[in-house]
This record gives structure tokens, C-alpha cells and sequence, in this order.
């Protein structure tokens, strides 16, 4: 069977390689090139201009503003995440009240799962309209109106939500963490039910209470799929830019107001199409790309542990 | 360091690199990448196969040759367009008319403005336009310099420069020559409705002090003075930008719209600044303004929630459907002060909706022609009548179209305005400041800063960008 081996490995691999370097390889390399000139973005004339696009990047408030605030998005989300959708896993899974001594869920977890799980299934365009609804700055809002309803904001002036340079990304986190929790309550569902019962007896029968067998059992032995879950919440904090450039307030693409809830997306995409400075916005790509690329580093070294079997 | 010409060499390769992909993969995708195989040979016609004395064909329209329209679809929709686009097709009737509409020009565009093949007509406006100060830098667009020194399809004795109202060619042209033709005739000012005014006793307010003294008036008799679309400042900057230019006159514009840092020292901004700050300090807005779209804004407006609202004459057409039959939309100037330099007549006036015509499109005769149609009364009628709103072709409106009250409204302002129209070039040429300006009327809007905050962040950001 030896024989031909090669050519049928290579036959597989050719156009996958071919499509992965045409369509992310090559694209990279160009925003390289591209980081260096002044190219306007609407046609193929360009100037050599060196690293003065970089230059100007460490000094653009804007910039670094949105460089804070990508990183704030990095370490709220996951951890939020990660907490919420651990704590629900657990209770849907091994935190019921074993009644007959077994161990199992709470009461209706089959129900509850579908409920969390559902925000999964939207579309970001639906939330981001979904949300609005709930962000609307007077009475009509959901958020507003209940607020003043129960007369915990004023009718005369309302929350502002979305336009509130303090609420603005936290609002943003907001809607992340609900339609992100589900997703990872499902996957880290799936991990517990690969925890074999018998463990979870032994720690029942020893007089480990939730607390204990959570962190002593559960917890250490998701830590592959929390690992997983860490790395992928880091992708959507990096990103984020649908909703923040469809919810909040903007000439083109967000990031209001005043730059209070820009990302470094957001900031390259109005350079990028808005402000005709294509080169610009390419060496902000290149600072993205070398930032994705430390964290993924960073975070894989760092969550690396001995794997167990079982 | 060689520059263009690395480039140009690289771009063999990029091109080599993209047959061979092609070839490999067969994928027709590739093709879009964003350094697609830019041609920057001019496939067009050349001016010099025109013969401006010809007025049926001064462009040597190739009557078979196809004819690309796209449209930007906003607030006038794009059936109108299609009205032109039968008025073409009745001169070409071999012409295969493609006509597409959408909101968002730059991501359509601009990968076929780099691929070199972009649409023959392009109406590039709204929040999504690709500015014409950079298709200018980057050599796209073809100057209308011979649609103007053509014939006027109504009266072949005129040309079409001679037909269009003042102020048109000023927002067509881009570093000294004309690349845009602006179409629509805006007007900027204050809507209320006039059914709410004559039930409740009030009356349009002509001065400051009386709007001042009216928005108490209408606060007490529970509804908000003021709504503006908050989500998007622009609205509001324009009105303390007219504000400013009555104040201070053509001279401060001038140095307003070039950046001049100095001009933000001027007493005029302070003074009028000050004033409108009032409508904030007096607590006039709209409970939410400052968060709502333009919709939530403008249709609260439609229900009498608020009393006054700023925006361009497209607003009527833009709230067709939730203004109620009885409404009266009514525009009027923004009130004046005193001392102020022009009347209070004097109205922010401009063409704006740039229809342009890409300089490698295939069919730039026939995009020249189309524009060229565009600009006759038998167009303009029906652009009044589809889109409600004015052209800029001069009395481009006859008695038998029949307006909207709010257009109506309009046309009887610019009559009183008379040479009294006066607009911003900025927001075409610094689109930086204008987004800093606007930033910053957010946050004035929003108590966050006062007028001399305002102030001084916008103679920061002037003094930046014009460095830049």
C-alpha cells in the first residue's frame, strides 16, 4: 500500500493549500506591503512611506484608546463567560439535589438548556436590532421603561445606554456574555457528562458538598475544555465589531460616543473605507494580527496542563 | 527608495500570482481580493471624441453600449432613477440599462474601483459614501468640464452650466475642478408642524430670543421644544453651524471651511455657541434625543412629542410613512440673534446627492449623456414628484407638479432667501474635523462639555488636520 502513497496525500492536500494560500496567506503578506505605503484604498496608486503609518499609531489617542478598550473586552468576557456558563453547567448537570442519591441535574435542566442555548441560534444583525430595542434611550425602551416603572430612573432623563460613554461598552459586554453563555454552557455540558459518575459517588460518599465536588472534581477535569473555551472568547473579544459598529453611536462603523466604545476594528474599518487612508488602516491590521498572535501564545502557554485519562 | 515603480512591478506579480491561483483553483472569487488586477489604463472614451456643438450626441454616445447605474438608497429611494433611466432608454433603445441600488456605496464600490471596472453613474452618498476627495486623489473620476459646456437638452441655445442653480457647481468641485454633479437642492433649517403651532396659538419664532421664550412656552404645555437625531450628531452640528456662519458671516465660513485654527477666536462662535447652548441649560430636548436614531427622532417628532426637529428637505420624503395626513410639515431658517450678518432669511442651501462618473467605467459618453438627461425639466419634475425634494436644475419644478407641503415650504424659504443661501464646503473636503465637530456637538448635546469646550476642541482638531 506504500506504493502511490504520496501523490493521493498531496493530491488531497493541494487545493486546500492552494485556497489557504490564496485567501489568507497572500491577503496577510499584502497588508504587510500595504502597511507601508500611503495608499488611499480607492485605487492602485501608492507612495513607499516606510514605518511612518507606525509611527503615527503610538501616537494616535484614538488608537491607543481602542487598544484599551479591546483589551478590557479581553479580560472581562471570557472570565464572565467562563463563570456564568460554568456555574449553569454544573447546576444543570451535578448540582441537583440528588433526592434517591444519585447524582443529576436540578429540576427541568433539559428545559433550561434549550432556553440558554437559544440566544446561540440568533444572527448578530438580530441582536444587535434585539438590544436596541432594550437600549432605547426613552420610555420605549424595555430597559428604560422598567427602570422607570419602577421609578429607579428619571422619565425627564433616562438612561442613555448605548450614548453614556461610561455604559457604552459594558452595555456591549452585556449582550456578549448573554448570547455567548449558552454556546459554552452546551460545551462544557457535553464535557461534564464525559466525567465518569462514579467519581462524583466517591465524593458523595466521602461528604464532599457542591462547593467541593466542583472544585475538586469538576472543575479540574473540564480544564481542556475551559482552555478551549478561553482561546475562542479571546477571538470574539479581539473582534466584537459587528456589534459595535451596527449599536452604537458613529459617523461610519461606531465606536461612539466620542470614542468611548471604539475597538481597534472599528478604528481600521473608518480609516480604512471612511477616511481613504487604506495604509493607515493596514498597519493597524498588522498591530491586530501581531496582538492575536502573543495572545494565542500567552494563552495556550499559560492554561497548558498534564492531561488527564480516564 | 523607488516607489510607483516597485509597485507597478508588484503588481505583475500579484497579477501572475492571481492567474496561477486562478487557474489552480478555478475560483472566480479570487478575483475580488482587494488587490485585484487594477488595470489603470483608461478604457473610456476619450474626450476627444466629443463634439460639444452636437446637441443630440455631444458625448458620441456608442448607442448599443450598456449603461450601468448604480444608486445610493436613501432617504429619496431609487425610483426615480429608474424614471431617468426610461428617459435614456427612450433616446438608446439598444442600451441594456443595468440599475442597481444600495445603502452601502463603499462596500459595493470600492473593490471594483481598485479591479478598475467600476459602474458608468454613480450616486455616491450617504453614511457609506466613498469621499470624493479621495476618488479625486486617486485619479477615478472623469471632470465634467464638457457636460457643462454641452448643449441644455430643453434649449440647445443655453449650455448646462448656464441652467443650474447657485452654489451647484461650488459643491461639485473638488481641488478646482468640477468631478461631481450634485443633483438635489437641499435646505437646512428647523421643521415643525404646522397643524401643532396653529391649534396650540404658536407662532414660528424669528428670533433666538423668541424661540428661547417659545420653548418655555411649549415645555409647559408638556411637550418637549427640541428632538434632534442623537445617534448621529450630524443633524444638530448643522444647526449650530448655521448659527455660527449668521453670526459671523461668509467672511468666518471661509476660514471655517479651511481649517484656519483663528477662526474658532472669533467672538461670532462664542456668541452664538453661547445662545444655543441655551436649548441644553434649559433642559428643551426630548427625554432619549440624544441616543435615538433618526427615525425614533423624527417619527417622536411626527407624534407631537417634540415641537421642533432639524434636518434637509429630505425629511418629508424620508417620513412618508409616519407623518400623519394632517401634519402641515412646515421648514423654517434657523432663528437669528442680534448683530448677526445675515438675515434671518438666509438658509443653509446646497446641491448635494454627487452623481459621478468613474473615469474607467465603460461607458462614460453614455454616463456624461445620462447626467445630461438628468438635468432637463421633464427629469426634474419627476424627481420632485418621486423624491420630494428639489434639483438643482434652475426652476426645475413647473406649476403642474404638485408638492408636499413640507417641499412647498421649501421652495417658498429659498424664494424669500433669495442670494441668501450660504453652505459649508468642510464636510466634503475635511471629513476628519467634520467627524471630530460632530463628536464633540454630541457631547455638547449631552451636557458632558460647555460651549468653550466645544470651541476649544473644534480649533484643536482644525489645527490638526490642517497640518495633516
Amino acid at each position: 500500500m506504500r506504493h502511490g502513497k504520496y501523490p493521493f496525500i498531496v493530491g488531497f492536500l493541494f487545493l486546500p493549500m492552494v485556497l489557504y494560500a490564496g485567501l489568507v496567506l497572500w491577503p496577510y503578506l499584502q497588508t504587510f506591503g500595504y502597511s507601508l505605503t500611503d495608499w488611499s484604498g480607492q485605487s492602485q496608486q501608492m507612495d513607499f512611506v516606510g514605518l511612518d503609518n507606525y509611527g503615527k499609531l503610538f501616537h494616535d489617542g484614538v488608537f491607543l484608546g481602542a487598544l484599551g478598550h479591546n483589551v478590557l473586552l479581553l479580560t472581562v468576557l471570557p472570565v464572565a463567560t467562563i463563570v456564568i456558563a460554568l456555574f449553569f453547567a454544573f447546576m444543570l448537570n451535578v448540582g441537583g439535589r440528588g433526592g434517591t442519591g444519585g447524582v443529576q441535574g436540578v429540576r427541568g435542566s433539559a428545559f433550561y438548556k434549550v432556553v440558554f442555548f437559544f440566544p446561540q441560534v440568533l444572527s448578530i444583525a438580530i441582536l444587535a436590532v434585539l438590544w436596541q430595542a432594550v437600549y432605547r434611550t426613552d420610555a420605549a425602551g424595555l430597559a428604560n421603561g422598567v427602570l422607570i416603572k419602577l421609578g429607579l430612573a428619571d422619565a425627564q432623563h433616562p438612561v442613555a445606554w448605548l450614548s453614556d460613554p461610561d455604559l457604552v461598552l459594558w452595555c456591549i459586554l452585556g449582550v456578549l456574555v448573554w448570547s455567548g453563555v449558552g454556546f459554552y454552557l452546551v460545551l462544557f455540558s457535553a464535557a461534564m457528562q464525559s466525567i465518569p459518575r462514579d467519581i462524583y459517588e466517591a465524593a458523595l460518599l466521602d461528604g464532599a458538598g457542591r462547593g467541593q465536588t466542583f472544585f475538586r472534581i469538576t472543575l479540574p477535569l473540564l480544564w481542556e475544555t475551559v482552555q478551549t473555551a478561553w482561546v475562542y472568547l479571546a477571538i470574539v473579544a479581539m473582534d466584537a465589531f459587528a456589534l459595535v459598529a451596527s449599536m452604537t453611536p458613529g459617523r461610519a462603523y461606531g465606536g461612539g460616543p466620542d470614542h468611548h466604545s471604539e475597538l481597534m476594528s472599528t478604528y481600521l474599518m473608518r480609516n480604512f473605507l471612511a477616511f481613504g487612508e487604506a495604509g493607515y488602516a493596514c498597519a493597524m491590521g498588522v498591530v491586530i494580527f501581531f496582538f492575536t498572535l502573543i495572545l494565542s501564545v500567552v494563552s495556550l502557554r499559560v492554561t497548558r496542563r498534564e492531561r488527564i485519562e480516564y | 527608495m523607488g516607489s510607483a515603480n516597485e509597485y507597478n512591478r508588484r503588481d505583475i506579480f500579484k497579477r501572475a500570482a492571481g492567474i496561477a491561483v486562478l487557474a489552480a483553483a478555478g475560483s472566480p472569487l479570487l478575483a475580488a481580493c482587494a488587490a485585484g488586477a487594477g488595470g489603470s489604463d483608461n478604457k473610456g472614451t476619450k474626450s476627444s471624441g466629443y463634439n460639444l456643438t452636437d446637441a443630440k450626441n455631444p458625448f458620441g454616445v456608442d448607442a448599443r453600449a450598456g449603461l450601468e447605474v448604480f444608486i445610493f438608497d436613501g432617504g429619496y429611494g431609487s425610483d426615480y432613477a429608474k424614471a431617468f433611466e426610461a428617459v435614456y432608454a427612450k433616446s438608446y433603445p439598444d442600451a441594456k440599462i443595468n440599475h442597481q441600488a444600495d445603502k452601502d456605496v463603499t462596500g459595493k464600490l470600492q473593490p471594483r474601483f481598485n479591479a478598475g471596472s467600476p459602474p458608468d453613474v454613480i450616486d455616491d452618498s450617504g453614511n457609506k459614501q466613498i469621499k470624493l476627495d479621495v476618488l479625486v486623489d486617486s485619479n477615478q473620476l472623469t471632470d465634467l468640464q464638457p457636460l457643462l459646456d454641452a448643449p441644455y437638452l430643453d434649449d440647445p441655445t443655453r449650455k448646462v452650466r448656464d441652467v443650474l442653480m447657485p452654489g451647484t457647481l461650488d459643491s461639485g468641485t473638488v481641488k478646482g475642478k468640477v468631478y461631481n454633479l450634485s443633483y438635489v437642492y437641499t435646505v437646512f433649517g428647523l421643521w415643525y408642524s404646522g397643524k401643532l403651532f396653529r391649534e396650540h396659538g404658536w407662532t414660528a419664532p424669528k428670533t433666538w430670543a423668541d424661540f428661547i421664550a417659545l420653548g418655555s412656552r411649549i415645555k409647559a404645555a408638556g411637550i418637549a421644544p427640541l428632538a434632534h437625531q442623537g445617534k448621529y450628531p450630524y443633524y444638530i452640528n448643522v444647526a449650530m453651524l448655521d448659527m455660527i456662519a449668521k453670526q459671523g458671516g461668509p467672511e468666518l465660513m471661509k476660514r471655517i471651511d479651511n481649517l484656519d485654527p483663528t477662526a474658532w477666536d472669533d467672538p461670532a462662535v462664542k456668541t452664538a455657541m453661547d445662545a444655543f447652548y441655551q436649548v441644553v441649560d434649559q433642559d428643551f430636548l426630548l427625554p432619549g434625543t440624544n441616543g435615538m436614531t433618526h427615525t425614533e427622532s423624527q417619527t417622536a417628532w411626527n407624534q407631537y412629542k417634540a415641537a421642533f426637529i432639524p434636518c434637509g428637505s429630505w425629511l418629508e420624503n424620508e417620513q412618508l410613512a409616519s407623518t400623519p395626513a394632517d401634519f402641515e410639515m412646515t421648514f423654517m431658517p434657523m432663528p437669528s440673534l442680534p448683530g448677526d450678518r445675515m438675515p434671518f432669511e438666509a438658509i443653509r442651501a446646497g446641491a448635494g446627492e454627487p452623481f459621478i462618473v468613474p473615469r474607467q467605467g465603460r461607458n462614460v459618453a453614455g454616463g456624461l449623456e445620462f447626467l445630461r438627461m438628468m438635468l432637463t425639466k421633464e427629469a426634474s419634475g419627476k424627481f420632485a414628484q418621486t423624491a420630494n425634494s428639489l434639483t438643482c436644475l434652475k426652476d426645475g419644478v413647473g406649476p403642474e407638479v404638485k408638492l408636499k407641503p413640507g417641499t412647498q415650504s421649501t421652495v417658498v424659504a429659498l424664494k424669500a432667501a433669495g442670494a441668501n443661501t450660504f453652505n459649508y464646503q468642510y464636510p466634503n473636503t475635511a471629513s476628519k474635523f467634520d467627524e471630530d465637530l460632530q463628536n464633540a456637538s454630541g457631547e455638547l448635546m449631552a451636557k458632558r462639555i460647555g460651549p468653550d469646550e466645544w470651541i476649544k476642541r473644534a480649533k484643536e482638531s482644525a489645527a490638526k488636520n490642517k497640518s495633516a
